[in-house]
């Protein structure tokens, strides 16, 4: 962090012409993580990525290659290396309230009821308790589950589970939404209906999106641009732009020409970077 | 919004096969119930066949009769010590006081250490070392320290049940999920959110866990106490028997403190459930 400081005075020109050009700035930026042992193991290496306002980007890549690495640094939950991370033109110094994170895993609190649990954002952040949970109410209602509010998380179904985790994500008006592979645990009908509700929530919103995904089809039928990341450590192999009208419907958009042309020339890349991973996976398992 | 209407209409689609696997579970219980009572029966039963035959010595090994006899006459006439109520009330307040210090302690200990690795690490290898001796020998030295009266009987009690609570909470802390923190963080909570509002709903299955064998635990530093020098309660009753060979008399003892015992786990249990009702309903009312 010390070497930020300085360098961040240094460039103070392009820092402003950033600021109005993009909502997140990655500028080769390198990650390490030690292992147990203290064997040090780069996730990121010399990653430059730039997401504009209200963009939604996917990044896709092979499975472990450090794709949930960039958003951990977006977030602030880590910090890089080198290089430098900039959220609205300012350097990523902690966790910014104007982020939202949507996880992997069911990262709902098991504890709370539904109410609460999309309530917990406001409850944090010292909104008073009828305001919160008036919020809530709404947000459970936009994501399709009134009637649900006093459900314990274990009482609903996986995808139920992941619309009060986005409704507990969008009720903090973030402007900044990261994503990793939020849907991978569904089953494909409940995860084309997710994403559809997913564009729908964010179309109402000037959110921009980093939305990290193993599924190149997911990533394409989402996205306004595909930034393709090689085998680990991860830095940017190519970034595409997908030209699709909005709005979209997920579950009939992957049948189009423009999108199975966009599919076939992303899919060249990805492939090699898959394969590279896999033969890496299956020298490490021997 | 389909999920709504389903399970809206589900009550009435089930409703047949509802009541016929509401009649199953009746008749397990009633099963499960009846198998109980005949266990009992059974061990009761043959044990004083034995003793009335003459394969087991009664003067040595006890005999149910006797037992109750025992009972009786403590009941009505109370016990060489004085009345039996008071007996029992003089070891359940030793076991109640050294419980709930033992449990504060091991929480506050463990819900501190769990989240600060570095004083873990420092600590832990006298931590391992302090779990690993025998403590109940520690009961001499609360003896020697404290005297006949109740404080050293708490004292063993409070040594047995922290370790217990402590491993479980630290347990629980060490356990929470990483992403749930990492959520409760960019949901904007501060770090006293996330130890009240994460980590302790965390680890208090754990916690609560630990109960159930802690409680039998104190039960057993106040009787253990009372062994090693007292002047009431039931640990001084089971002594006294010892020494005038009434084995009926300690098989008497043991049979009240498994009674303390049930009731405390009855109560723990009904704890259990008011704590963690978000959990999902595996225990079933057939493991009471």
């Amino acid at each position: 962090m010390p070497i930020d400081l300085p360098m961040n005075e240094t460039i103070t020109p392009p820092d402003i012409s950033s600021r109005n050009t993009s909502a997140i700035t990655l500028q080769n930026v390198t990650k390490r993580f030690r292992t147990p042992t203290g064997q040090a193991y780069t996730a990121l290496h010399d990653l430059s990525l730039d997401v504009s306002p209200g963009e939604f980007c996917a990044v896709v890549g092979p499975t472990g290659c450090g794709k949930s690495t960039t958003l951990g640094l977006i977030s602030g939950l880590e910090r890089p290396n080198q290089g430098e991370v900039q959220v609205m033109g300012q350097t990523v110094q902690g966790i910014d309230p104007r982020i939202g994170y949507v996880f992997q895993s069911d990262a709902v609190f098991p504890w709370r009821n539904v109410l609460r649990n999309v309530a917990a954002g406001p409850l944090f952040r010292g909104i008073p308790k009828t305001e919160a949970f008036e919020k809530a109410r709404d947000w459970i209602a936009r994501v399709g589950l009134s009637g649900f509010e006093n459900h314990f998380p274990h009482q609903l179904s996986g995808g139920m589970r992941k619309r009060v985790a986005l409704a507990q994500t969008f009720i903090n008006e973030p402007q900044i939404l990261l994503m990793d592979e939020p849907f991978s645990a569904l089953d494909v009908q409940t995860r084309a209906l997710m994403e559809d509700e997913l564009l729908n929530l964010w179309s109402s919103t000037s959110a921009s999106v980093v939305f990290v995904t193993h599924d190149l089809e997911e990533a394409i039928s989402l996205a306004d641009r595909v930034c393709v990341l090689t085998a680990g450590p991860a830095t940017v192999k190519g970034i595409y732009t997908i030209d699709l009208p909005r709005p979209r419907k997920v579950a009939e958009i992957r049948f189009e020409p423009r999108f199975v042309n966009l599919y076939h020339e992303i899919w060249e890349d990805l492939r090699n970077e898959v394969l590279i991973s896999y033969e890496r996976a299956k020298q490490h398992g021997q | 919004m389909n999920v709504q209407s389903n399970t809206a209409s589900e009550p009435t689609f089930l409703s047949l096969e509802d009541q016929a696997y509401q009649a199953k579970l009746r008749r397990r219980r009633t099963l499960v119930y009846s198998l109980r009572v005949l266990f009992l029966v059974l061990i009761i039963g043959g044990w004083e066949v034995c003793t009335r035959v003459g394969l087991v010595d009664a003067f040595f090994w006890g005999q149910p009769s006797g037992i109750w006899q025992q009972l009786v006459t403590w009941v009505t006439n109370g016990t060489a010590q004085g009345p039996l109520w008071e007996q029992i009330w003089a070891t359940l307040e030793e076991a109640l006081l050294g419980f709930v210090i033992g449990v504060v302690l091991g929480i506050i200990f463990g819900v501190v250490l769990g989240q600060y690795r570095f004083l873990a690490d420092v600590l832990s290898p006298y931590i391992k070392a302090a779990n690993a001796i025998p403590r109940v020998v520690l009961g001499s030295i609360f003896a020697i320290g404290f005297g006949l009266g109740i404080q050293s009987k708490v004292a063993l009690a409070v040594v047995l049940v922290f370790f217990i609570v402590f491993f479980n909470a630290f347990q629980g802390v060490r356990e929470a999920d990483r992403s749930l923190l990492a959520n409760a963080r960019i949901l904007g909570a501060n770090q006293r959110q996330i130890s009240v509002g994460v980590i302790i709903p965390s680890a208090l299955t754990w916690i609560i866990a630990s109960l159930h064998t802690s409680f039998s635990f104190a039960l057993v530093g106040a009787v253990v106490g009372e062994f090693l020098g007292s002047t009431q309660g039931i640990g001084l009753m089971i002594e006294t028997a010892q020494g005038t060979f009434n084995a009926n008399g300690v098989f008497a003892a043991m049979t009240i403190l498994a009674v303390i015992a049930l009731l405390s786990e009855f109560l723990i249990t009904a704890l259990e459930n008011r704590l963690i009702s978000w959990r999902p309903n595996t225990v079933s009312d057939v493991t009471l």
